[in-house]
């Protein structure tokens, strides 16, 4: 029997990011679309940076996820435009990813607060981190490096 | 008309893909960990929008070559990227300074790909751009900051300059290739963007207190079609080639 298009997100929100297993695919925002074309599932994904190195084992996890829920076809699509914006990080997202320690996306282009303390005495000290996605910032309080997901 | 526009998606991604070579060879010994943080990170960004472009240009060609055949198989005279991307990266400075011209040529260029009447390049385009503001950001940033630093790195970064700027004039040569290209509204016409170019980069030199140098001459010719590199390309195959050449086929 093909399950609803519902239950698919529900799977695939239970995918974890590779890089940041603290968040889902679905929260990310990478999942565009999902859809069946007679037995086979359609899933259509967007990358989030077009070098990002988890792309591949994203879609190898998204078609072990669903093979293991017992669909057996489907098919994975690259949409481009529009492109991915941190803008599509759910707000679930968003509370997961300042739980981890990860301080989220800021339209003003640094980060709030310190994920550990709270505090918004702040220094950034590098515009790049340890994935495509994030910056390093510093807290001046409690002098905690921390990752700060870069606003794109 | 096809076998333009897969010589326009080849320079597009020879570019990318010669520069992130290039860059990536900073990848631990850069002079601070932070910086080579940042330039293994612009590498891949660049690499990841070769891979968007050869994958295109493979299948224009309709020969069945992927991005990778596209990148591991070619030859030197093959590849039609411009001459700067593919200098040795001298000191940090220098690495830094050809950041700056490439990323900015690169941001005013795929802003108006943004717009071109091929769809793919659009999206392609508009996927990128947004990578290319983020690392003009901080290339033009380092860029004033050692320029408009100490005596030492400013005459470095003057010395970077004096040597890259005849290179990055390249990057504005329009031959009939462009020209056609241009015409259908596919790219910009390159020597549009270079007045803009010129006076963006020369307020940023401003900045930096640095002067650009007096020779009004670019490089004759150009790498873009092919027929022109500099030794240093043969070199950089040797290393980016050597397992896909010595093992075919050779996958993770
Ligand atoms: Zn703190």
């Amino acid at each position: 029997m093909r399950p609803s298009v519902d239950q698919i997100w529900t799977w695939l929100d239970a995918v974890p990011d590779p890089e940041i297993p603290a968040i889902s695919l679905v929260d990310l925002g990478i999942i565009r679309d999902v859809g069946f074309d007679g037995e086979t599932c359609v899933v259509t994904v967007t990358p989030t940076y077009s070098g990002c190195p988890a792309t591949s084992v994203i879609n190898m996890e998204i078609k072990a996820a669903l093979h293991d829920h017992g669909v057996e076809r489907v098919e994975l699509k690259r949409q481009l435009s529009p492109p991915w914006t941190t803008d599509w990080i759910s707000q679930s997202g968003r509370e997961k990813l300042e739980k981890y320690g990860i301080a989220p996306p800021q339209a003003a282009g640094g980060p709030e607060k310190c994920p550990n303390c709270a505090s918004t005495n702040l220094e950034r000290l590098s515009q790049f981190g340890s994935t495509p996605c994030k910056a390093q910032w510093r807290c001046k309080d409690c002098l905690e490096p921390f990752d700060y997901f870069k606003c794109i | 008309m096809a076998d333009a526009l897969f010589e326009t998606l080849l320079r597009l991604g020879d570019n990318t893909l010669i520069l992130g070579h290039r860059v990536s060879e900073w990848c631990g010994h850069a002079p601070v960990l932070e910086e080579d943080i940042a330039l293994a990170n612009t590498a891949l960004d660049l690499l990841g929008q070769t891979s968007l472009w050869l994958e295109y240009a493979g299948e224009i060609e309709g020969a069945g070559r992927s991005a990778d055949d596209l990148a591991f198989l070619r030859d030197a005279w093959d590849f039609h990227n411009v001459l700067l991307v593919e200098l040795p990266n001298g000191d940090f400075g220098q690495t830094v300074m050809r950041q700056y011209l490439f990323d900015q040529f690169n941001l005013m260029n795929l802003r108006a790909l943004t717009g071109s009447t091929d769809n793919r390049i659009a999206e392609i385009a508009e996927k990128a751009v947004k990578e290319a503001a983020y690392h003009v950001d901080r290339s033009r940033g380092t860029v004033v900051g050692l320029g408009d630093g100490t005596a030492e790195s400013h005459e470095r970064m003057q010395a970077a300059l004096n040597i890259l700027w005849p290179y990055a004039l390249e990057l504005f040569i329009t031959d009939d290739t462009d020209a056609d290209m241009a015409k259908a509204g596919v790219i910009p016409d390159p020597k549009t963007l270079e007045a803009d170019y010129r006076a963006t980069i020369e307020a940023t030199l401003a900045e930096a207190t640095l002067t650009l140098p007096d020779a009004h001459f670019g490089h004759r010719g150009s790498g873009k079609d092919g027929r022109m590199h500099t030794e240093h390309l043969g070199h950089i195959l040797t290393q980016m080639q050597w397992l896909q050449r010595a093992y075919p086929g050779q996958a993770w």
